[in-house]
């Protein structure tokens, strides 16, 4: 018996090579770029593409067939949907669809604003408190103190000490959310600091801000662009929340919160005022939401298969 | 055990006095003398002095800090400048009605969301899996209010089956007050059950990778025995925890579901406060709903420590 090797080099008597194995695998596609990424994670394709309209619609505002959205008609008030007004007009007789493609600008703005205000502000904390040991239990106490009150309370609080006005909103929401981003940023220093590499950074004679430049800021970009996302989202439910009761954004300016708030008394018979920044907020709110699980998933693979 | 229980009830001591001196501190920079709001316009500048020595303004902050702790800890929260009503009971009086929203979409969120997280967990990468965690996005995206509207649109409106707005103590009759707080409580869960959900999911995959449960299954174990006696009990830390957490989530909703369904509660009362400016009710929810929380997550951590035999400290 003689056996052939792909390579017909002649096989000993007595000795048998096992047949070559089907190729049970399916070819594994790498894509590339930013296409190819995009088509591995569809939830940042749709999240980000649902984001991108939004923000468009907000700088394309006054283009948009809108009117001006503060302009009072008392004539024309509470009308029902319609080839004039597309998404009906509120108590005052202003358009509703002028009145929410611009307040797209006040929920992003104040989305965006929250993310990364309150990124650098929990960045330079949980870097503090996770390399100077003294300083850590101080701040984490008062992290502590600070987180265990409820966000929207807290916010609320901050802004009944304040006049109502979209800077306010953005620093009342951003304290907010900082203890919780300096938890993370704090426990992923700690964390990294265990690390082999930073060792023998130490080892070698890095100083700590080189170390800290070098190996533990670019390992925090990950989770803080999720959490980033996770707290644009969040800060505008609190901002439509804030504004909703009457504590947020002065009643001038014409955003989702605001809009809803002036129909919350006519919703029973009027429901299309409360309907359309409601659907525009929750749209917005899932797009970002989509991006940060997207995100999440492709930035940290071990978590994919969890939450 | 016993004394880790004490040292945790100490810990929260700390916390609790920087919440206290976070609440104080807001009343002491509210704009606004309470002075001259108590004088009123008619007063003269010494009659303003006068009543600022006689409430003690013109001591140092750290001086009225401590006399301000000394009446919280005697359950006096000050008076409302607005109804010059003792704070303590105007929350008493509100309080009813949001705990027992509260507690029904904490019933509700254990109920609904548990179930929903294991099963997915079960059934991972499968349609039903990805109909859940879909769901679960969707119900964490859709603010209270929104879903609030919706639900109030259709149930009660349209459909008439349970009553728009309003609520009915207790006391009047078991049906009339869950009726009324079916809707509300709803809402509010909404948000709390897609977090659940997710972490009971990702806490349960975990579980379920581990080496006991392939001998709970080569024994010959029933799928429900694995799942809910071997799973569910060992998933179970970190679901408690988040169920802790997210008592944060219910009582920011609970201002905003009370608003909507018109519910006379502690959110309506904090809406009142801030319109009317009326600080010392403010600070005084703020510190209760603080207190709740810190209280919630105080008896997760010590319920836990005595369930599961694993953590020892």
């Amino acid at each position: 018996m003689s056996v052939l090797t792909t390579n017909d080099v002649p096989v000993p008597p007595g000795l048998v090579i096992a047949p070559q194995l089907p190729d049970l695998l399916p070819a594994i596609k790498v894509r590339r770029g930013v296409i190819g990424f995009l088509r591995n994670h569809p939830t940042v394709a749709i999240g980000g593409a649902l984001l991108l309209c939004l923000v468009l619609i907000g700088i394309f505002a006054p283009y948009l067939w809108t009117v001006d959205p503060t302009a009072i008609a008392p004539a024309k008030r509470t009308r029902a949907p319609s080839a004039d007004f597309w998404f009906g007009t509120d108590l005052l007789g202003r358009d509703i669809y002028s009145r929410v493609l611009y307040g797209t600008r006040v929920s992003l703005t104040v989305g965006l604003s929250v993310a990364l205000l309150a990124s650098f502000a929990g960045l330079a904390i949980g870097l503090v408190s996770g390399f100077v040991r003294w300083a850590d239990g101080v701040v984490m106490r008062f992290m502590d103190g600070l987180m265990s009150i409820p966000p929207i309370l807290l916010a609320v609080a901050l802004m009944a000490l304040t006049r109502g006005s979209v800077g306010n909103v953005i620093l009342a929401i951003t304290v907010a959310e900082i203890p919780r981003v300096s938890r993370l940023v704090r426990s992923v220093v700690l964390s990294l600091r265990e690390q082999p590499y930073v060792d023998a950074a130490t080892a070698s004679g890095t100083r700590t801000p080189m170390i800290i430049l070098r190996h533990i800021l670019p390992n925090t970009v990950g989770p803080m662009l999720v959490q980033a996302t996770y707290i644009c989202a969040s800060a505008m439910i609190v901002e439509s929340i804030l504004s909703f009761i009457g504590a947020g954004t002065p009643p001038t300016i014409p955003s989702w919160g605001n809009i809803m708030a002036e129909g919350r008394a006519l919703w029973q018979v009027k429901p299309f005022i409360v309907f359309f920044p409601a659907a525009f907020l929750s749209v917005t709110v899932l797009a970002v939401n989509l991006l940060g699980d997207g995100l999440r998933d492709a930035l940290d693979p071990r978590m994919a298969k969890g939450i | 055990m016993l004394s880790y229980i004490l040292r945790r009830l100490l810990s929260t001591v700390p916390v609790m006095a920087i919440v206290a001196l976070f609440v104080f501190s807001l009343l002491y920079i509210a704009p606004g003398d309470p002075a001259v709001v108590i004088a009123g316009d008619q007063a003269s500048p010494a009659d303003v002095e006068r009543i600022r020595q006689s409430l003690g303004l013109d001591q140092p902050f750290l001086v009225q800090f401590g006399k301000w702790l000394w009446h919280i800890l005697h359950f006096d929260l000050g008076t409302s400048i607005f109804t010059n009503l003792p704070v303590a009971s105007m929350i008493a009086q509100r309080i009813e009605p949001t705990l027992s929203l509260m507690a029904i979409s904490l019933v509700l969120t254990l109920v609904v969301a548990v179930p929903l997280g294991v099963v997915a967990a079960w059934k991972a990468g499968s349609w039903v899996d990805r109909t859940i965690m879909a769901f679960a996005v969707l119900a964490f995206s859709l603010p209270v209010f929104v879903v609030g509207y919706v639900l109030a649109y259709v149930f009660a409106l349209r459909l008439e089956w349970l009553p728009v707005q309003g609520y009915t103590p207790l006391s009047e009759g078991f049906w009339p007050w869950l009726s009324n707080l079916i809707l509300p409580a709803v809402a509010l869960g909404d948000v709390y059950i897609a977090l659940i959900a997710r972490i009971t999911r990702a806490s349960m995959l975990e579980v379920l990778q581990q080496d006991y449960i392939r001998t709970a299954r080569a024994k010959g174990l029933g799928q429900r025995g694995i799942l809910f006696v071997h799973a569910l009990k060992n998933a179970a830390v970190p679901i408690v925890t988040v169920i802790g957490l997210g008592v944060a989530l219910l009582i920011g909703g609970a201002v905003v579901t009370e608003s909507v369904f018109a519910i006379p509660g502690l959110g309506r009362l904090t809406i009142d406060a801030i319109l009317r400016r009326d600080y010392p009710v403010i600070q005084g929810i703020v510190l209760l709903f603080s207190f709740l929380y810190v209280l919630v997550n105080l008896m997760v951590d010590v319920a836990y420590t005595l369930v599961d035999p694993r953590i020892r400290y």
